[in-house]
């Protein structure tokens, strides 16, 4: 018991005890490198880094849900992608034109709405026929995608609104516009999955889903509603990002499902689903941007950055599994 | 009696629906537009899907044993950027085994996660997809790399030549796919990676020794890796270092096409060729109709599910999920 | 008592499976406040009677009538909505959630906009953890529980409802003595409250003391039931072994060849401590003891599936190290493993490729398997061991699970193993063919083979064992020849009776 409770205090804190290590690491390495005359703990440097988790934070908190929940969602980027076209596009409707900036919150309402019916073709998908939720997002990744494209062929999709940028730039005590919705959207999310019924049924149909399901749990519709959830989260990452930026790419969002997912399970996330906390969602996402800007500051360029995230991954599922086994009581297969 | 034979109709058709598919489409082709099936355009297709097909030869291997590779493609971009970056360096007849060691170590070192340390193949490989991408990155410089002297040279042979008038990516294709198909179906290893796949604690209680299996699977998909980053290179004498980005589901997508469970335990190199091909006529069709190449990542989704669906559909014996 | 409707009453009840006859016209009655219990062999239709109840089978034939009503069940949920509560031997909890939500798993109660009611739940799960009078509260995470605690959750879950009837299924299997105590007086509060309870178990000392009739099964037929206090152990238990089968004592007319295996204070984790016993070449070893006694762990270890911590282990008289599977079976140690379908086949591949698995290297020619002579072994020992099969091309999966076994059995045979590990041989497998692989195992040992059998049916022990080791938690007590052994010694020797002159 003891031991247990030990081992479990270590990984839920590991994630914050590592951001805590790159924090010292960056600021010491980089005074020692002298490359940068800024010193890494800065003020401004730390706003930005939050405000550059949103995209990513925002999606790997439906991630999260949906890894409890034990299945996965590979088609995120495209989502995102797709959402961003819609949100950019819409406001330039001409059936639109007389609204002025009363477009923006109907453009947000219709790239949200592209996402939560994205993730509703999933989700059912996935109920209804049975297939694996990795083959069904697999699918919709390519298929998503192609919907992107065949909006607008392989031109960016561009609409700067001046109103749009000045709201997506703003800085509200100090914290800027993308930084809010990630903080509303992890509280949220928090609350759903530690104060309701659905959150509280997700974890059961993750942890044991033979008990759930003997237990009268429906399945189906909360793995839908978590599908929903995650393609309306997919949105939002977008419309906060593409309210700022204004121009989207075809290719835009590709490789975002690695990067949530990695800032999952850095987070402690189980894979085959039942544990997992938002919390310690958003210290793997953070954790993840930290050793972007980090790597960064002490002079490494992206290559590195790939490489060494990658190994961490690895290093993490590597530390999970030598703190779960059993030891003596599991036979050597 | 009569329900019984019905059902098995039924299976027959989920069981052969993706050549059923396959079929259609290629008769809709054809009457689409008559140069579908003419030899050149076949040759064309099949010389096109050869990279990706290669590819499909080795995760067919992973995926029966019970895993995933999605790898494989950071994989390739590597191997194409070492073997042209060490042709002008050290010449062809170095670089081209140089570049197998590097990749076959990559490989035993994916292998040696999932087999030896039994980590989750599908994050040990998400994670390598982006250290691999790293480390590209860091060996080219984020450059890209070409060939200086593009017609000295008879490197361009396993990309550009032709023996028999069959282009030599068609060939080693064709001999490859030979190859690891009698492995797969004739050898004691291959009966072995099925058996890890389809059981891998019964495979132990057999007295297999299933990390050592898992681990060759992935040596195997680092090799094919490998022919295909040669076969890349040589085609084009020069490359970005995001060559291979995404092929890991494009290959992935042509292994399940073919009918190989990611549970493991089922699948065939010819069926995972089938695959490919499919997946290479679909582009091919609908790019002659006139339509974008982004339509085949839609009609790829459609049948891809549809395959799975279908599969798993004839397995419980109805349609819809029992999911409540 | 006969004045009385019956808290609920099973009537008739016929369930066939492709191959067995599970369940062969059950009927069956519980009172409400009685507590009834069902005891069998295993195999004897006890876990298919309780799915039927719980509406994970539908009878073929009979009813399931609670209180006068006829009622037909989809799904223990339901079952649980008519008050038919289920109390699992294999736990079915979320280990990651609180002890409250298990206890209302699927039935959390709600304040608006779906948010769990949290001070209802943790109020209602204190007053049913006060009466179990636990150790631990409503927050606790489950998996931070004893497998006992655990147990006790499960039955908590049971107090949630207006319960008719409570099935206990082994439910003192995990438990400490300390445990049991708190768990008879949980029952015989339900038994005050008016509960009708059934009562599974194997230990007859349980049952004498809380039960107040005894329903039998054999073979998937009723066999009668017994006022507890009017009978005793042995008609109990002649009724529950019958003479169905022909299990008559079997020592071997032959003679015993040289020590193929001895086993010297062997000791393995928690899990078995100082074992020692020795097998001869042509004898049967039988290993009997409860579920958790160690006796599969001793059969892994042998197989190197487990690393010992102390003993030695020696074959044809030279110590040996086993470090894998892959060792034991080059040393000529096999193991046909307890669980059939998990460990011992690859259900999806066919027979033959089954069979000839572990030396599919060794039949190469070249670089290529050999068919041909897979084929020969396949059909050799189809024809050996009756093995009832359309042919090699079959999928092992779609076999019974007789045939299966015996495809199991071949595929050490064909290696000829000095010594075979048989963990359960007949688990889940009918009649007819348990007298088949009963009567397989007795030639093997006239053959000259070493054998070794795992089982927890005691019928099965005495029939096909020349020697029988008695083992209790983790422990031999005692190693009986043929002769000696009785039904009764047996039974106190794996109950720990003796274990207090023994070990002290």
């Amino acid at each position: 018991m003891e031991a247990g409770k030990l081992s479990k205090f270590l990984k839920n804190g590991a994630i914050w005890g590592f951001i805590v290590f790159e924090l010292i690491f960056f600021s010491v390495a980089g005074q020692f490198l002298s490359l940068s005359d800024k010193a890494f703990m800065d003020v401004d440097n730390m706003l930005l880094l939050l405000k550059q988790s949103a995209p990513i934070g925002i999606i790997a908190m439906g991630m999260t849900i949906i890894m409890i929940n034990g299945n996965i969602d590979l088609s995120v980027g495209a989502i995102f992608a797709l959402s961003a076209v819609i949100l950019l596009d819409s406001m330039t409707w001409t059936i639109f034109a007389g609204l002025g900036d009363w477009v923006i919150p109907v453009s947000w309402g219709l790239a949200l709405l592209t996402g939560v019916v994205l993730g509703a073709i999933n989700g059912l998908i996935v109920w209804k026929t049975g297939v694996d939720a990795f083959i069904v997002t697999l699918g919709s990744m390519l298929g998503f995608r192609g919907l992107v494209f065949m909006y607008n062929g392989e031109n960016p999709t561009s609409n700067l609104n001046w109103t749009l940028v000045d709201f997506a730039e703003a800085q509200f005590l100090g914290l800027h516009t993308a930084t809010w919705f990630l903080a509303v959207v992890t509280f949220v999310i928090w609350y759903v999955m530690t104060r309701t019924v659905h959150g509280r049924n997700a974890y059961a149909i993750g942890d044991n889903r033979e008990a759930a399901v003997n237990a009268g749990i429906k399945v189906g519709p909360h793995m839908l509603i978590n599908f929903m959830i995650i393609g309306f989260l997919a949105a939002l990452s977008a419309v906060v990002f593409y309210s700022e930026s204004g121009s989207v790419n075809p290719n835009d969002g590709q490789l975002y499902e690695l990067w949530v997912i990695t800032a999952v399970v850095l987070g402690g996330t189980k894979l085959t689903g039942g544990a997992g906390s938002i919390l310690s969602t958003l210290g793997g996402v953070l954790a993840i941007q930290l050793l972007r800007k980090g790597l960064g500051h002490i002079g490494a360029d992206t290559s590195t950055v790939n490489l060494v995230i990658g190994l961490i991954l690895i290093a993490v599922l590597f530390l999970d599994r030598q703190l779960n086994t059993k030891g003596k009581e599991e036979l050597k297969i | 009696m009569a329900s019984m034979s019905k059902a098995d109709i039924g299976r027959f058709l989920a069981r052969q629906g993706i050549l059923i598919a396959f079929a259609v489409f290629i008769i809709g082709f054809t009457l689409a537009n008559e140069r579908f099936l003419s030899p050149d355009n076949v040759m064309g297709v099949v010389r096109s899907s050869a990279i990706l097909g290669v590819m499909a030869l080795g995760v067919t291997f992973v995926v029966i044993s019970g895993n995933l590779d999605l790898s494989v493609g950071s994989m390739m971009s590597f191997s194409t950027i070492v073997v042209l970056d060490l042709h002008d360096k050290i010449g062809p007849a170095l670089a081209i085994p140089a570049m197998f060691a590097m990749t076959l170590c990559l490989g035993a070192f994916i292998g040696f996660l999932v087999g030896y340390l039994k980590l989750n193949s599908l994050i040990v490989t998400l994670g390598m997809l982006s250290a691999i991408h790293g480390l590209t990155l860091t060996y080219s410089g984020g450059q890209n790399m070409d060939i200086v002297d593009k017609e000295g040279t008879w490197f361009a042979v396993f990309g550009q030549g032709s023996a028999l008038g069959i282009p030599v990516p068609i060939l080693i294709f064709i001999l490859l796919a030979a190859l690891l198909g009698i492995i797969l179906a004739k050898t004691p290893f291959g009966r072995k990676v099925y058996a890890v796949g389809g059981n891998g604690t019964a495979a132990t209680f057999s007295g297999i020794k299933r990390a050592r299996v898992v681990f060759l699977c992935y040596v195997m998909s680092a090799f094919c890796v490998a022919v295909a980053g040669l076969i890349q290179a040589s085609r084009s004498m020069g490359s970005q270092n995001t060559v291979g980005q995404g092929l890991e589901l494009d290959v992935l997508a042509a292994v399940i096409l073919g009918g190989a469970s990611l549970l493991g335990g089922s699948g065939t190199i010819f069926k995972t060729v089938i695959g490919v091909l499919i997946l290479g006529f679909i582009q091919n069709g609908l790019l002659l109709i006139g339509l974008q190449f982004y339509v085949q990542y839609v009609v790829t989704w459609v049948i891809i599910i549809l395959a799975v669906w279908l599969d798993i559909a004839a397995k419980r014996g109805k349609l819809w999920s029992n999911i409540a | 008592m006969t004045d009385q409707t019956p808290a609920l009453r099973l009537e008739g009840i016929v369930k066939t499976f492709p191959g067995v006859r599970a369940l062969d016209g059950v009927s069956l009655s519980v009172m409400p406040g009685e507590v009834h219990a069902l005891m069998g062999e295993n195999g004897a239709g006890k876990s298919t009677l309780m799915k039927v109840l719980g509406g994970i089978h539908q009878p073929d034939e009979g009813q399931i009538i609670v209180e006068e009503v006829p009622t037909v069940m989809t799904s223990p949920l339901q079952a649980k909505s008519k008050g038919i509560v289920f109390i699992h031997q294999e736990l079915s909890l979320a280990e990651e959630l609180s002890v409250a939500e298990n206890i209302y798993l699927g039935e959390l109660p709600r304040r608006s906009f779906g948010r769990v009611d949290w001070a209802t739940l943790y109020a209602r799960t204190d007053a049913i953890l006060e009466k179990l009078k636990v150790g631990f509260n409503a927050k606790t995470i489950v998996g931070d529980l004893s497998i006992a605690n655990q147990q006790m959750v499960e039955i908590a879950r049971a107090l949630t409802v207006e319960a008719k009837a409570v099935i206990f299924d082994e439910p003192t299997a995990s438990l400490t003595d300390a445990e049991k105590v708190v768990l008879f007086d949980v029952i015989s509060d339900l038994q005050s409250q008016g509960v009708g309870i059934i009562y599974i178990s194997h230990r007859m000392e349980e049952i004498f003391k809380i039960t107040d009739r005894i329903s039998v099964l054999r073979d998937g037929s009723y066999r009668g039931t017994l006022e507890t206090r009017n009978t005793n152990e042995e008609e109990v238990t002649q009724l529950m072994i019958g003479r169905a089968l022909d299990l008559s004592r079997n020592a071997s007319s032959h003679e015993l060849g040289d020590v193929a295996l001895e086993v010297r204070g062997l000791s393995c984790g928690n899990m078995f401590k100082d074992v020692s016993f020795e097998v001869r070449r042509g004898e049967v070893l039988g290993f009997y003891g409860l579920v958790g006694a160690g006796r599969t762990e001793i059969a892994e270890t042998l197989f190197g599936l487990r690393d010992p911590n102390a003993g030695t282990i020696l074959l044809d008289g030279e110590e040996v190290r086993i470090s894998s599977p892959a060792d034991a079976i080059s040393k000529g140690i096999s193991l046909v493993p307890e669980d059939r379908k998990g460990q011992g086949l690859v259900l999806g591949m066919n027979c033959r490729d089954n069979m000839t698995l572990p030396q599919v290297g060794d039949l190469s020619s070249g670089p290529f398997v050999a068919p041909g002579t897979e084929t020969d072994i396949f059909d050799k020992y189809k024809e050996k061991l009756d093995i009832r099969t359309p042919g090699w091309k079959q999928t092992v999966g779609n076999l019974s699970g007789g045939n299966q076994q015996k495809i199991v059995i071949a595929k050490w045979l064909s290696m000829h193993p000095k010594v075979l590990i048989v963990d359960e041989p007949t688990r889940g497998i009918d009649v007819g063919s348990k007298s088949e692989i009963h009567n397989l195992i007795r030639e093997l040992a006239a053959q000259g083979y070493a054998v070794i059998v795992v089982s927890s049916e005691m019928p099965e022990v005495l029939h096909v064992s020349d020697r029988i080791v008695a083992m209790f938690s983790g422990r031999v007590m005692r190693t009986f020849t043929s002769e000696e052994v009785t039904e009764e010694s047996l039974i106190q020797a794996i109950s720990g009776i003796t274990a207090t002159d023994k070990v002290a």
